[in-house]
């Protein structure tokens, strides 16, 4: 097979992975790993439509300075089920389980990937979990804040702490084993040709988040089931009256929660590599530089932790060791994006919906990631720990980062996933939307926390409502932004133009392939023989 | 992998030693070493995983990528456990943690569940 060129008559092929089979024991019971992809796209839509109604809710009753809605102990248990839910249900899945499952090993050149059944058993899982969390929720829900700091969790609960860590407990074994899964592919999967330094750099990214789930998911299961054991059978490991360490919980909890948000953050880096590839036509600037600062992001993550906890009673000596290290993580990032624009310097850059993505993300994220220097400061964090500062700083990183990266890579990839084109207006109309609401949502709430507003509290003084209400306006204008790629994604699966097998000109394997891609994804094993063969004219994917 | 079979002698006597050393931990927690107590439960606990890491497992007949893995876990572990202890042993070091155990508190009283400050001298 040669490299498919621009102009191809858009046809469709006759079977493909969507039509192969028909009924629901042909998805519920799939080993395919693009079909998998599909069941994990549903279900976390579904929970990024409940934390997201949840933040809609929250951003509602600070219209007011007493609050419009609801009781503060209402308002306490919804910031909790909207952080659970989006970090541990709807972001650390999101681009892995979504975009990694179907381009992992078509990008490789692989028929599946290496444990196919695993695979669909990390679904099982991760549906397992969310239902138990979403129990906990129904019945009561839990008020200790996304964090769930001891004594709040343990000595000191109210809620419905227990059913709520099983779910979160369950989740992880979900992620370590799709983490499992995607580093043995990616290790021993890859088409002849396929060396380490000519993967995709979202196969790197992935690579490196596969890391991460593997090593730091056990750490918040054995930390949750020590909360169990505390709260069971009485051993003391938190509690200072049973000879315990509360500061002991936040140690462990961070020592997983730092390196989970850099699960979040770096498959999106990976997918903006590949849109500023696709978007300039043009091989990434320093491809190694980038692929490398994955790795070093990983690393590095690990080692960072202690920034969460320069109020809450950690030494300053330790302090200084985490403030050091924190600022170190900034390199590794500020390579990423300086060699983006680099890329984007002096190329044909398009204008395309998942490039304006890449762009949002792009300048979204270096806002988000210098704020966090503010906070990685000793000093300046005394000021600014909890307060709606450090909101604003990791929604730009979630929301501006992960967030923006996601949708633009489910933008990009949609034509390979279904074969069918999406209304590039609308796209482009809802991405302007999407980063206008966004600003006005979180740019205020950088001023609230410097001026002092603390996060978590239902109600506030009056001189902060102008801002308030700027915010709530903003997260109505991102409502909308969200809104409408459901729309048409839901009318192009159906009515969309058919797209071809390579609508934007892109360079690697999955564009060689028919879109919809064959259940095999390829009729015969690809040879390799260099990687984003842009700014040549004859066929370098063989 | 490579396929190594070992002798049945060999996996009875990891799993006698496992035995004796188990016997020997709830032995010694009848015992009261003061400080050691802990640190002897460790070392027991260590050679015992050792033992089904290097022979259960197959360690001990494996080469290049798994024992990068193993020897990776186990630095990871010591990040945790070494930079956590570089805050539990400096922790007291400044003044501000002995003052903070000086002066005034805020307790939450567990019987009344109230959260009122008490000072120092009054009931």
């Amino acid at each position: 097979m040669s490299t498919v060129a621009v102009e191809v008559a858009p046809t469709l092929p006759e079977v493909h992975y969507l039509n192969a089979d028909y009924g629901w024991r042909s998805w519920l019971f799939t080993t395919d790993h693009k079909r998998i992809a599909w069941l994990y796209l549903f279900a976390i839509t579904g929970f990024f439509a409940v934390g997201g109604l949840m933040a809609t809710l929250m951003r509602l009753n600070l219209i007011e300075p007493q609050g419009l809605l609801m009781e503060p102990a209402s308002y306490n248990k919804l910031f909790t089920a909207h952080g659970l839910i989006m970090i541990f249900f709807f972001l650390a899945p999101s681009i892995p389980t979504v975009l990694g499952n179907f381009l992992i090993p078509i990008m490789i050149g692989a028929r599946d990937v290496a444990f196919p059944k695993l695979n669909l058993l990390s679904w099982y899982i991760f549906m397992l979990a969310g239902s138990t969390f979403m129990f906990s929720v129904i019945r009561g829900g839990v008020d200790t804040g996304w964090t769930l700091y001891t004594p709040l969790s343990t000595t000191y609960a109210n809620g419905h702490v227990l059913s709520a860590a099983v779910g979160i407990f369950i989740s992880g074994f979900s992620s370590i084993l799709t983490g499992l899964n995607f580093m043995v592919t990616i290790h021993k999967m890859r088409a002849p040709g396929m060396t380490w330094f000519r993967l995709p750099l979202f196969i790197w990214s992935l690579y490196a988040t596969s890391v991460i789930f593997i090593l730091a998911m056990p750490v918040i299961a054995i930390t949750l089931a020590l909360i169990a054991l505390e709260r069971v059978f009485h051993v003391g490991i938190f509690d200072p009256a049973l000879g315990g360490d509360p500061i002991l919980f936040q140690h462990l909890f961070w020592f997983f929660g730092h390196p989970e948000v850099y699960i979040l953050i770096l498959p999106s880096m990976g997918v903006v590599s590949e849109l500023v590839a696709a978007g300039c036509r043009k091989r990434v600037f320093g491809y190694s530089f980038v692929a490398f600062s994955s790795v070093a992001i990983a690393a590095i993550s690990f080692m960072v932790w202690g920034h969460h906890m320069f109020l809450t009673g950690q030494s300053v000596y330790a302090g200084f060791v985490f403030s050091a290290l924190s600022f170190a993580v900034a390199i590794p990032s500020a390579i990423k994006v300086f060699n983006w624009t680099a890329t984007m310097h002096k190329a044909s850059v398009s204008y395309d919906a998942p490039m304006l993505y890449a762009i949002g993300f792009i300048g979204l994220f270096t806002i988000g990631g210098l704020t966090g220097l503010f906070l990685a400061s000793l000093g300046e964090d005394v000021h600014l720990h909890d307060t709606y500062f450090v909101v604003a700083h990791f929604h730009y990183v979630m929301v501006g980062g992960a967030i923006m990266g996601y949708l633009g890579g489910l933008h990009l990839w949609w034509p390979k996933m279904t074969g069918k084109l999406y209304p590039e207006a609308w796209a482009r109309f809802a991405c302007l939307l999407v980063f206008a609401g966004f600003n006005l949502t979180f740019g205020p709430q950088f001023i609230l926390g410097y001026l002092g507003m603390p996060r978590r509290y239902a109600v506030y003084p009056p001189e902060f409502q102008v801002l308030n209400v700027m915010s709530s306006a903003g997260a109505s204008i991102l409502a909308i932004g969200y809104f409408i790629p459901l729309v048409y994604f839901t009318w192009s699966a159906f009515k969309g133009p058919i797209a071809g097998p390579n609508p934007w000109g892109a360079k690697g394997l999955e564009w060689t392939i028919p879109s919809p891609p064959p259940t095999n994804n390829f009729e015969e094993t690809p040879i390799v023989e260099e990687a984003y063969a842009y700014g040549h004219e004859e066929a370098h994917v063989g | 992998m490579s396929e190594h079979v070992l002798p049945k002698k060999l996996y009875f006597a990891v799993f006698l030693s496992l035995i004796v050393l188990t016997a020997i931990t709830t032995g010694v927690a009848f015992i009261d070493l003061g400080p050691f107590n802990t640190v002897v439960a460790l070392v027991i606990a260590v050679i015992k995983a050792s033992l089904v890491v290097l022979f259960f497992m197959h360690l001990k007949y494996q080469t290049g990528m798994t024992r990068v893995v193993i020897v990776a876990a186990l630095l990871w572990l010591a990040v945790l456990i070494g930079i956590t202890m570089s805050d539990v042993f400096t922790r007291h070091w400044t003044e501000h943690g002995k003052a903070w155990q000086r002066g005034s508190v805020i307790l939450p009283d567990r019987s009344t569940g109230s959260t009122a400050l008490r000072l120092p001298g009054r009931a």
